[in-house]
């Protein structure tokens, strides 16, 4: 039974364009490790993106991309050792790192200007999926006051990457 | 002697409001804002980000005349030089968005 549920879960997730606006609410536990995923996911597509693109613009945007999301993601890591919370693996974490296995894949097989346009759109996509995320189920289910700050700030860092991914788009056209 | 501080004190409120000495204007850059986002300056004047954050910003001019970079829990400065209304941004979030307008000396 739990098995089923959980595939029930995992299909739900990955069904829907938006996996992370799927969820029932999560603990701060599991807040901490999808947003932490959710950066490092971030970074591992601008890593791709720094090494198979040669257009200056993308490579400048990915480089924005690894050091604020590395920046976010210590400052998630110092906090969650401070609350003494351990992240918590769970279906809305797993289901997003299937979905960047699955562009992860598809952006490798570009190049040149098609992997630039391929990758600043998803960055597009990518963002506003967390955002909307952020937004309507992180934010509102964070019980810590320091986590929730934490995410605030992260939402608004990420809404400017979306606009500036936005911007990196309408340049590539 | 009470006269004559008196006269000195009047004399320095004088030199304040009259004097055409630079001055820096400072701009505090908070949680993804520019704080004031709307500055008046005057030609000559100086203005200072003090990045509060813990990610890098720039203040960028609309028009790419300037760019200021904005290192976490560091300080950048510009100096006006011309007359005019300047809106700028930060380059790596352009939802953080500000006005500076430079008047004459």
């Amino acid at each position: 039974m739990i098995a089923k549920v959980t595939t029930a879960c995992m299909v739900l997730a990955l069904g829907c364009g938006s996996a992370l606006a799927q969820a029932t609410k999560p603990s701060d536990a599991q807040i901490a490790h999808i947003a932490y995923t959710a950066g490092q996911i971030d970074i591992k597509a601008a890593e791709l993106a720094l090494n198979k693109s040669k257009n200056k613009e993308v490579r400048a945007f990915a480089d924005d991309m690894v050091r604020d999301h590395k920046a976010v993601n210590d400052k998630a890591l110092a906090l969650v050792k401070k609350l003494n919370v351990t992240p918590e693996d769970n279906d809305i974490s797993k289901g997003i790192v299937k979905q960047a296995n699955d562009t992860e894949t598809s952006l490798s097989k570009l190049d040149g200007a098609a992997f630039d346009k391929a990758y600043a759109a998803n960055e597009v996509a990518y963002h506003k999926t967390v955002n909307g995320a952020l937004e309507k189920t992180l934010i509102p289910s964070a019980s810590n006051a320091e986590l929730k700050d934490l995410l605030a700030t992260g939402l608004k860092i990420f809404q400017g990457h979306q606009q500036h991914a936005e911007h990196v788009v309408a340049d590539l056209k | 002697m009470k006269p004559r501080l008196a006269g000195l004190v009047g004399l320095a409120a004088l030199a304040a409001t009259t004097s055409t000495r630079a001055e820096t204007v400072r701009i505090k850059v908070d949680k993804l804002s520019f704080e004031p986002a709307e500055v008046t300056v005057r030609v000559g004047d100086e203005i200072e980000w003090f990045n509060a954050d813990f990610v890098a910003h720039t203040a960028t001019a609309r028009d790419k005349s300037w760019d200021v970079m904005l290192s976490p829990k560091k300080s950048g400065t510009f100096t006006a030089t011309g007359t005019g209304e300047i809106g700028y941004f930060c380059r790596f979030h352009p939802n953080m968005v500000g006005r500076i307008t430079v008047l004459s000396k």
